[in-house]
């Protein structure tokens, strides 16, 4: 990262620090803090799944084949290029080109919209087709005891992911407005920085979910 | 130290509701906790109350249902709402970065957002009293939980919101002990009270998530019938109990590290004596934490875990006992051949070390399996973890509180008074809790509202105790208000102590020091 002075536009930061420097290493950290707890919060989930698929290894396999493969990849090369958009949009902002790096966050909001509209089309199919999770059940188990199991992973990991993407996409455009405003520049990007952080966790999340809920053999 | 030029004290800066109610100054939103931890302290000690009278005689006065609310009420207000956020939230605001030399912690908006993440939960929380109250006790267990009725997905949402607040806190603790000490502040020199803070900040950061996520399944349970722990379904209720003791047990230390932290205060400040073992003290804190995760099962010694997990749990469960006896026997050493001074903190700090060792001792009798199999679910437990939560949380919140007390107000106390409700309370919780003991080695059951006749004589001496308690309470209440309306000023530095907080004046100024103070030597330069 740049070890130059960092200062905001009005040269300014919070009275409680010494430098801009002391104030963007401190928010960084933060942002790192609150990302582990992300990953404990999922971490509780992804343990639950591995439990229940040593009990019931059928059910991940039978509910995988109802969901599509195609969908999945699509939706992880779309993450994927988000997080590639997301990190030359912080890097554009290093370099003082502003316009570009508005361009390139705009692209990531884009990015997660066709993530999550792929996802209403997944939803809704499974929806027609009954594949609710757990007692809501209606559909076809295909004689494997427990499926409805499944769906509960299903919608539980992929919801919380869901709306992290949501919140994720929010973040993105808060910090589109600023940048747009000019409030960033080469000097002070720290809330872009952190936000791009977010974002690229939210992606690791999904690039674990992929392969777990759709390839599982 | 003059005042020349560097305006008002904290209190001072600012006139208004407004001016609290948006406030960043950590010591400000220190004291904003601390009315309204004061005042859920208040519930949930008149549910405890009323659970000791219930259990008064063997006769009704509260119904199974009824009593199974109170207890509820008193579990999940006195562990969310007090004794999880209490010291942190409180002393921990307003001390850490005064201990380090800060200005202020390192995202006091963040500080302020976690204020009101804390008063939502909190409301949340009592709000399920309109919707029929909640009977599960304050562990929500399944698949009871699952099945019984009224507001147990509000309560467990407000567990979820509270935690939210615990996060911030600890990541904002953690930052700013990282980030923010004066030059010359090494970790070496940060007071213990800032190192068991730390400590508990780190637990508060890595396990509230893991409860977030369990509520979160619980609340999905209910609502939607997901069935991760409803057998029907094919889910497992014990897997709820490892995932929420897998929290709730390191939890158990973000309620008492930070006392520890204030016992090394009180001890050395007035034994007029350096700490002995600093570092032995300091890195115990953070070991008691790393342990911490990896004890949880002890708590499901007959939920029908293996033998091996249960062998396992049970050695790692005892291995806590070491890091916990050496900050025992640091305290002893640092009052041996010290100028002891029984100041009412000072008492208190004794207090906390007496009963607290009689808790962590049941603990490791409890940690025993063949042992546990005998008093598990009995009376002997409960007296256990009331021992640690209360004879020695709340007694070291209560010697905390008098200790700091000038500094945060200006205003001595009346030490008469502070004296007269240590008695009160130190007297008062061994007669309602050591009777638990025997009452439990004779099999008498938690939980239930009623008993069979030859445990009422114990269950009545206790239930006087508990009074005992309410009274040390209010009086120790009345010496605070006392002190707010005719408390004689305070000097800088009324205890004599070295640390940096009592080296700028009482209160502090709203910046905390005139400057920035450079720190040369450790924090307890006595003798």
């Amino acid at each position: 990262m740049s070890t130059g002075k960092i200062i905001r536009k009005d040269g300014h930061y919070a009275h409680h620090f010494e430098s801009a420097e002391q104030e963007y290493t401190s928010s960084k950290q933060g942002v790192w803090l609150f990302l582990s707890t992300e990953i404990l919060m999922f971490g509780g989930l992804f343990v639950a799944f591995f439990i229940y698929k040593g009990m019931y290894p059928e059910i991940f396999h039978k509910g995988a084949e109802s969901l599509s493969w195609v969908y999945g990849a699509i939706n992880t090369a779309v993450l994927l290029t988000s997080s590639l958009t997301m990190a030359l949009g912080i890097h554009y902002i290093q370099k003082g080109k502003n316009s570009a790096a508005l361009t390139q966050l705009i692209i990531t909001v884009l990015c997660g919209a066709i993530f999550m509209g792929i996802k209403y089309i997944e939803y809704s199919h499974k929806f027609h087709l009954g594949l609710y999770p757990g007692q809501m059940f209606s559909g076809e188990t295909g004689g494997v005891e427990n499926l409805p199991l499944y769906f509960s992973f299903y919608y539980m990991m992929t919801g919380l992911h869901g709306i992290h993407v949501l919140l994720g996409m929010g973040l993105i455009t808060w910090v589109a407005i600023r940048t747009a405003r000019g409030d960033f520049g080469p000097k002070y990007y720290t809330p872009v920085e952190g936000v791009g952080l977010f974002w690229h966790v939210v992606d690791l999340i999904w690039i674990y979910l992929f392969p777990l809920l759709y390839l599982v053999e | 130290m003059s005042t020349a030029g560097a305006g008002h004290n904290y209190l001072e800066h600012g006139k208004g509701l407004m001016s609290w109610l948006t406030t960043l100054d950590h010591k400000r939103i220190g004291l904003m906790y601390g009315i309204f931890i004061a005042f859920f302290f208040l519930l949930g000690g008149i549910a405890a109350l009323l659970i000791r009278l219930e259990l008064f005689g063997v006769g009704e006065m509260f119904t199974g249902a009824e009593y199974n609310k109170l207890m509820t009420y008193h579990g999940a207000i006195m562990v969310f709402m007090v004794i999880v956020p209490g010291i942190p939230a409180i002393l921990g605001n307003f001390f850490l970065p005064l201990h380090i030399g800060a200005k202020d912690v390192a995202f006091p908006r963040l500080n302020l957002l976690s204020w009101y993440v804390f008063m939502a939960g909190s409301i949340m929380a009592v709000c399920t009293l309109l919707l029929g109250g909640v009977d599960t006790g304050w562990t929500f267990y399944t698949p009871y939980s699952i099945g019984t009725s009224g507001g147990v997905v509000l309560m467990v949402l407000a567990v979820f919101i509270l935690g939210m607040s615990s996060i911030l806190t600890g990541l904002n603790f953690i930052a700013t002990v990282h980030k923010l000490r004066a030059p010359g502040m090494t970790m070496n020199r940060i007071p213990l009270f800032v190192w068991s803070i730390y400590s508990t900040a780190i637990l508060q950061v890595l396990a509230t998530p893991v409860l977030g996520i369990t509520v979160l399944l619980l609340a999905m349970e209910k609502v939607f019938g997901i069935g991760f722990f409803d057998p029907a379904l094919g889910g497992d209720p014990i897997l709820f109990q490892h995932f929420f003791w897998f929290y709730s047990h390191p939890a158990v230390y973000i309620m008492i590290l930070p006392a520890m932290g204030i016992i090394s205060e009180l001890i050395t400040t007035y034994s007029r004596k350096t700490i002995f073992g600093y570092t032995a003290i300091a890195y115990s804190s953070l070991a008691i934490a790393g342990v911490s995760f990896f004890v949880w099962g002890h708590h499901m010694f007959v939920s029908g875990q293996s033998a091996i997990a249960g062998i396992l749990f049970s050695l790692i469960t005892m291995l806590v006992g070491v890091p916990t006896a050496i900050k025992l026997f640091n305290w002893l050493f640092t009052m041996y051949k010290g100028s002891v001074q029984l100041q009412s903190p000072m008492l208190y700090a004794i207090g906390f070390m007496f009963l607290f060792t009689i808790g962590g001792v049941t603990g490791i009798m409890l940690a025993v399996i063949g042992l546990d199999v005998h008093f598990h679910d009995t009376y002997f437990v409960v007296a256990h973890f009331h021992y640690v939560m209360v004879g020695g949380t709340l007694m070291a919140i209560a010697g905390g509180m008098l200790h700091w007390w000038p500094k945060m107000f200006g205003k001595m106390f009346s030490e008469y008074w502070a004296r007269i409700s240590y008695l009160f309370i130190f007297i008062g919780f061994n007669v309602t809790f050591f009777p638990q003991f025997i009452l439990g080695s004779m099999g008498m059951p938690r939980r239930y509202h009623t008993y069979l006749p030859e445990y009422e004589s114990l269950n009545q001496i206790s239930t006087v105790g508990s009074w005992l308690i309410g009274t040390g309470f209010l009086v120790l209440l009345g010496v605070f208000i006392h002190s707010l309306m005719y408390g004689k000023k305070a000097s800088e530095n009324p205890w004599h102590s070295k640390t940096l907080e009592w080296q700028t004046t009482s209160p502090p100024f709203h910046e905390n020091f005139e400057e920035t103070p450079v720190v040369t030597a450790g924090p307890y330069e006595y003798r």
